[in-house]
């Protein structure tokens, strides 16, 4: 008794339509946006600079929807068959592998790990939206040039921006379904369209010093290298010609490469003034301070000799007045010392005489989200001022 | 596969059919349609072929992928009881495989149409339980364009996390509770009250009694689904909605779930019958189908020595060859019609058969260590039976609805042996508190025994 069915070529719906995936797509969702409800803690933590991948890779478990359940118990009892008497013992060969969830009547679902890849560049939006983080304004400017940027789709366009997947969905969608020779027609080709937008024509230049004296372990130039990586992301956001200087000093002073500059250890004391005179050599010698916005953030652990102390603040006070913003995070993976340094000190000076310049404590990597907020929503501040 | 073996396999359905008439069998007309292999699979996961979407079931669609791609599952048919009946055959099954798809679906149409517990089931829900799911599937869409899929899913986190919770054994369609207490039966002016009135004056009952409202629930509830739409303080109704939905679909899937052992046997009993009877069946067809018939009846154990699970349509087909061998088939398909598994298992798993397939029971400890016990046939039902009990699911019941409108769970751990996963407790009081939008409490027991509450928020 069975109905006759429509000709094979009417197309059936579970044939275009998965419900599966479509349910699975919410799924991933979700776990998206539990992760992105825990991205400070999940990033401040992660390797995210590896390579200049503009990607960080999220390990998640599956979700699970909840129901009520029997406590596992200490011994379950179950019905099997096979060659076994009475009082046979043996293990049970599919625990072996491991410790497989197995609740009772439920089935068993073994540890399915997601490895999750999120773009930097999303991760900063959310950050910035998640924390309210006010955009930064630049100090020069605010000139503008209009510039051509990727926006829309149209039917026309240069062969060279033709949108192979976006022509090709339209093929699908007007044919229905793929069938196995798909036939393109002019209707169904997208080109990318450039709309002229306009952008800030300020560049923005960010010093990154950091103190790599032999006080400064490596879970501390991890830390600095943390906090330095989404500061650079943040000002990214707001400058789309950012440049980036690093600069490292003990006793003496140099400049390296990024890939480098995280990599170096030293020995050594410290002094803080020789890197801020780099700093300062190289502002003289490639940037014009009218021209450009200068950011400068110091990482270090604040033991600064004490005869360097004169040096240091007659530096640093130059270099504020050249700089939009001038930032010292104090980082020490032991008890905080609350800034109670000698560069402390000398950062506390310096905001109070009415500089654009903050200081933070940094200890743990938790705490990284907290030094950018602090710095960001100061920075701000201290522009709002001037 | 070829079409070609699709139109093969049509043409036998029809002399299938006819002989499974005159062997007794009845049903309902069968919808046969064959699709493709990722539909199969959907359908195993959604347990309907149109059904309301929810990210769990994506869960379940992944796992179901994994296993699929390891080959650990093949699925042949899946059948739908009705009038006219749905059988899914997957399209990739061979020509033989579906002339014994066909016949046991047939026995599966003839256990639903005559079996007690599905016959009242399908009396409650209405023979197109498929069509009623689509349109629940419809109604959920039409709620996640009006209201948004963040509101949807929060009633559906916990109308689907209760899933289990119905009772059965009342009907689908219930009335609310009744406002007041029964009251007094209205006394009746007759002489012997008279008489009994005049004894002692002031005994006479006044018949001014002020009415008294009854508690709720007046009586542990444990159809969480119905009771949470009926008297949660502030639900809407595209919410109650939601939740009848969602229990109406639990009232069909309970038959499925409480007969399995019966109902697949019974359908493995058949298939393997018509088979040998259809002298209409091509020799070669007929050497594959047998072949496939023993793969899908072979027991866990078969390739290794000694399984820690049962193969449900190896255990209902032996058992159902044995009823008939002693007893004749009219006998069987009396137990048939009355039975669901707790009876089946109880009843009819003897302890000669239970040696003769090797059946034994076992306790495992959580470091996988397993000790096989000595046999006791009560002990060894009971092994088969325990993940059934409830519908799977712990005991919890609806108690009490505080003043302040907090909603009381309570866990019956005596019936359990066990208290509650508190972790997943907790959970899933989250979920139904956002419905119920009042706290929502839950009272089971702790690992030592002793009791312990549970509170969202």
């Amino acid at each position: 008794m069975s109905t006759d069915n429509p000709g094979p070529d009417a197309a059936k719906w579970y044939e275009l339509f998965s419900r599966g995936a479509r349910d699975w797509l919410r799924h991933d969702e979700k776990v998206r946006e539990s992760v992105r409800q825990h991205l400070p803690q999940i990033v401040a933590g992660g390797d995210v600079m590896n390579g200049g991948a503009r990607t960080v890779r999220v390990p998640v478990r599956m979700l699970e929807h909840y129901h009520f359940r029997l406590r596992r118990p200490e011994e379950s009892q179950g019905a099997g068959q096979g060659k076994a008497k009475p009082g046979d013992v043996f293990s049970d060969p599919s625990k072996q592998r491991g410790p497989g969830e197995k609740g009772p009547g439920g089935h068993d679902e073994g540890e399915v790990q997601l490895l999750l890849e999120f773009k930097v560049d999303d991760i900063v939006d959310w950050l910035w939206e998640e924390m309210q983080l006010p955009n930064l304004k630049a100090r020069v400017g605010p000139s503008e040039e209009t510039d051509y940027v990727r926006e829309g789709w149209d039917r026309r366009g240069a062969r060279s921006r033709l949108d192979r997947r976006r022509s090709f969905k339209e093929l699908v969608k007007r044919r229905g379904a793929p069938g196995a020779t798909p036939t393109f027609t002019d209707e169904d080709l997208r080109f990318r369209q450039l709309a002229r937008r306009k952008q800030p024509a300020i560049h923005a230049v960010v010093f990154f010093l950091l103190d790599v004296s032999g006080s400064m372990s490596d879970r501390d130039r991890k830390l600095a290298k943390t906090f330095f990586f989404w500061v650079v992301q943040g000002l990214r956001r707001e400058y789309r010609s950012l440049e980036t200087v690093f600069v490292a000093h003990t006793t003496e002073a140099w400049e390296f490469t990024e890939s480098e500059f995280f990599q170096v250890s030293g020995t050594g004391g410290t002094v803080t003034s020789t890197g801020l005179a780099k700093v300062r050599e190289i502002i003289d010698e490639r940037y014009n301070p009218n021209r450009c916005n200068i950011y400068l953030f110091y990482a270090s652990d604040g033991d600064n000799s004490v005869s360097d102390a004169t040096d240091a603040r007659e530096q640093l006070t130059s270099l504020c007045t050249d700089a939009c913003y001038t930032g010292y995070v104090e980082v020490s993976s032991g008890l905080s010392r609350q800034l109670a340094t000698e560069t402390g000190r000398l950062f506390a000076e310096l905001a109070s005489t009415g500089c654009a310049a903050g200081s933070y404590a940094l200890n743990d990597f938790e705490d990284v989200w907290g030094a950018v907020r602090h710095f960001f929503t100061a920075e701000n501040r201290a522009l709002e001022g001037s | 596969m070829s079409s070609d073996a699709s139109e093969d396999w049509k043409s036998y359905i029809q002399r299938i059919e006819e002989l499974a008439g005159r062997s007794g069998l009845s049903f309902h007309p069968v919808d046969f349609e064959a699709v493709p292999d990722t539909f199969m699979m959907e359908i195993a996961v959604y347990g309907l072929p149109v059904r309301m979407p929810h990210w769990s079931f994506g869960v379940r669609y992944i796992y179901q992928l994994i296993q699929r791609h390891m080959g650990h599952s093949r699925l042949f048919e899946v059948v739908f009881p009705g009038n006219p009946g749905h059988a899914y055959l997957a399209s990739s099954n061979g020509l033989a495989e579906n002339i014994l798809v066909t016949a046991h679906v047939l026995g599966h149409a003839d256990f639903s149409r005559n079996n007690l517990l599905f016959r009242r089931c399908q009396e409650q829900v209405s023979e197109h339980i498929v069509e009623h799911a689509a349109s629940h599937a419809r109604q959920i869409q039409q709620a996640i364009e009006t209201y948004g899929m963040q509101r949807v899913e929060t009633v559906l986190d916990a109308a689907l996390a209760l899933e289990q919770h119905i009772d059965v054994d009342r009907p689908l369609r219930r009335p609310r509770y009744p406002e007041y207490e029964a009251e007094a039966k209205a006394l009746v002016d007759d002489a012997f009250r008279k008489r009994f009135a005049s004894l002692d004056p002031t005994a006479a009952p006044t018949g001014l009694e002020v009415r008294k409202r009854a508690p709720v629930p007046p009586h542990p509830e444990r159809d969480l689904l119905w009771f949470v739409a009926n008297y949660a303080p502030e639900m809407e109704s595209w919410e109650r909605d939601i939740f009848l939905a969602v229990r109406e679909e639990s009232f069909y899937f309970y038959p499925v779930f409480a007969t399995q052992i019966m109902n697949e046997g019974w359908a493995s009993y058949w298939h393997a019958r018509l088979l040998r009877e259809a002298d209409f069946v091509p020799q070669q067809a007929y050497l594959d189908a047998i072949k496939c018939h023993s793969d899908v009846v072979r027991p866990i154990a078969a390739d290794q020595q000694v399984a820690l699970s049962i193969n449900p349509y190896h255990l209902g087909f032996s058992m159902w060859e044995k009823i008939v061998e002693a007893e004749g088939i009219d006998a069987a398909r009396n137990i048939m019609q009355q039975d669901d598994d707790f009876g089946f298992i109880r009843n009819h798993l003897t302890r000669d058969l239970a040696d003769e397939l090797g059946l034994f029971r076992f306790t495992a400890r959580s470091d996988g260590q397993v000790k096989v016990l000595e046999h006791d046939l009560t002990g060894l039902h009971e092994a088969l039976l325990s993940s059934k009990y409830n519908f799977g699911a712990p005991t919890v019941s609806a108690t009490h609805v505080r003043s302040d409108g907090t909603l009381e769970l309570t866990h019956d751990n005596a019936i359990d042996g066990r208290g509650l996963d508190l972790e997943r407790s907790r959970r899933v009081l989250d979920y139904v508190q956002r419905v119920w939008r009042r706290p929502v409490v839950l009272t089971t027991v702790n690992q030592a025994g002793s009791t312990l509450e549970l509170t969202a928020p």
